[in-house]
């Protein structure tokens, strides 16, 4: 079966003065149709550069991209992108950054359809009444309101996520991973989004994949997400399951990401084996 | 606001101290110059060109903001030519490293001679035109002298480009022509306007040589008259009111460049 997106063998190398950096190495990894995929790491550990890699923003050094059967080799608007800084154009309102998108996907629409759509849009992330605003005008949260915007107007075949909520306070990040959800959930689109941030991977993503740190970063280990959607946020954090997830990625990323990937155990098959001390007390209480 | 119109009022008392120093020293200087005119009959020699602005008693015989208009005019029409050469090339030098390469050295030749120098040689490119070679030369050598700080400035303005808008554009595939006249052009504008202010304010300065080589009506000629008829007064006068003009359009200009910087 072919996948919808699929990273093989993926090397991102950087010309460096003391000779060529390995950034990436060996990333494989394959997304079903739909499925939201968060990419963790500590910061500098080239997750971004993946992601920049699959934008096409970023020349891939090995190794291929395939997209719905056809190999990624430049940025398009089949995937959409959100940057971390939302990078609208300040010169334009909200609703003329959207709109520059719109203009260029839908050009075979009437002029009026191709506003509709904008409005549309913008009115779903909450900004229809700032529409016509200028970034400078805005605040952090609704820049990024407007970046999900501009992405998802684009009707594109899948979404890419840069750290988009990694500037914003913690109550506007969570309203903002609200409207995120309500829009992917509408809509289905595959996505794959960086952070490093743990809850927000438990609550948003379908499979989290972890990767080592770098240089010569690559995946270290996935982990499926099973909390039924929608999803609701509050159940999320009563649910014992939750703490365990997040403490297993918590372990990762301060003890096993350090080394390149030893073969990946399934979480939870096997609680994790006593250690020495642990089972001399046992054997005590059993006497 | 108590304190803000105190702070005004503090500006206009130092800047009136300092007009009145400059007529202290400008009195000193009478001591040791005798043939520099006091600023009393400065004021006499001059009144009439003062009092009646617009008057017209002649070509060689205007009131002062006549003449001004006139020199205005050309210096309207050499810097208009020299911002639509000079942002193109700049536009040229921020996008491509051979480019730059290539033209780099010439620009910074050319770049530090005087329009003294350039007049000669705009008369001769335009002796062809006859009558209107005087006029052709005088814009030739506007342009090319008020043409670098937008060459430049627009460089530095296209090399500074966020990658991230750039990146914007790559994402949604723009053509050339949107990537230009959405992206880039909007990105450079602030620094192309400090390059334009700067032009302006060359553009401003070259007119006294220009009109001087030429012998065309305006402020410039004034004073050249006044050199040559020895009324010296009125050299003074046409200092003045080129510095006072050359500060509005600076002013003006800064207006316009804030406006830009915000966007």
């Amino acid at each position: 079966m072919s996948h919808f997106l699929e990273l093989s063998q993926l090397h991102k190398t950087f010309p460096t003065p003391k000779g060529p950096l390995t950034v990436v190495k060996d990333f494989n990894l394959k997304f079903r149709k739909g499925e939201f995929i968060a990419l963790i790491g500590h910061s500098g550990c080239g997750k971004s550069t993946v992601l920049s890699m699959v934008a096409g923003l970023e020349d891939v050094s090995r190794g291929g991209i395939v997209l719905t059967g056809k190999e990624v080799t430049s940025a398009g608007p089949d995937r959409g992108v959100v940057f971390q800084a939302p990078c609208l154009l300040p010169w334009f309102t909200a609703f003329e950054n959207v709109m520059l998108g719109v203009d260029q996907v839908y050009y075979t629409a009437s002029k009026l359809e191709r506003r509709q759509i904008a409005e549309y849009y913008l009115s779903l992330v909450g900004l229809a009444d700032a529409m016509h605003k200028r970034p400078a005008e805005l605040s952090q949260g609704m820049r990024q309101r407007c970046g999900i915007a501009r992405a998802f107007a684009l009707s594109p075949k899948m979404l890419l996520l840069d750290e988009p909520f990694g500037m914003l306070d913690n109550l506007t990040k969570m309203e903002l991973q609200d409207v995120l959800l309500d829009l992917w959930q509408r809509d289905q689109k595959t996505a794959l989004m960086v952070t490093h941030d743990v809850d927000e991977a438990l609550y948003l993503a379908d499979r989290v994949v972890m990767m080592t740190d770098g240089p010569e970063a690559t995946v270290g280990d996935i982990l499926e997400i099973p909390f039924p959607r929608p999803r609701n946020r509050r159940e999320l954090l009563e649910n014992p399951e939750y703490y365990r997830l997040r403490e297993y990625l918590i372990h990762f990323l301060n003890e096993r990401s350090h080394h390149r990937p030893a073969p990946s155990i399934p979480p939870a098959a096997t609680p994790a084996p006593d250690s020495g001390i642990k089972r001399f007390f046992n054997s005590l209480s059993v006497v | 606001m108590n304190s803000k119109f105190q702070n005004a009022a503090l500006s206009t008392a130092l800047a009136l101290i300092g007009v009145g120093l400059f007529f202290l020293l400008w009195l000193a200087l009478n001591r040791f110059a005798p043939d520099l005119p006091t600023p009393t009959s400065t004021w006499q020699g001059a009144r009439i060109y003062i009092v009646e602005p617009f008057a017209y008693r002649g070509e060689q015989d205007q009131g002062l903001l006549s003449l001004t208009s006139k020199s205005l005019i050309l210096v309207a029409k050499g810097y208009f030519i020299a911002l639509l050469i000079g942002a193109p090339i700049g536009f040229c030098l921020g996008l491509s490293k051979n480019f730059t390469r290539t033209f780099d050295p010439i620009v910074q030749v050319l770049r530090p001679v005087s329009p003294l120098a350039w007049f000669p040689l705009g008369m001769v490119l335009f002796l062809g035109t006859g009558g209107q070679a005087l006029e052709y030369g005088a814009l030739f050598t506007i342009a090319v002298c008020a043409m670098w700080p937008t060459v430049l400035n627009t460089a530095v303005g296209v090399r500074a480009i966020p990658q991230d808008y750039l990146n914007v554009g790559r994402v949604l595939r723009l053509s050339k022509t949107k990537m230009l006249f959405k992206i880039m052009v909007p990105a450079t504008l602030p620094y192309m306007f400090t390059g334009f202010r700067l032009s302006l304010g060359i553009a401003w300065l070259v007119i006294v040589a220009v009109e001087m080589l030429t012998g065309k009506v305006g402020i410039g000629q004034f004073i050249q008259d006044a050199y040559m008829n020895a009324n010296y007064g009125n050299i003074i006068v046409g200092i003045l009111t080129i510095g006072i003009v050359g500060y509005i359009l600076d002013r003006l200009m800064s207006v316009v460049e804030a406006r830009f910087k915000t966007a």
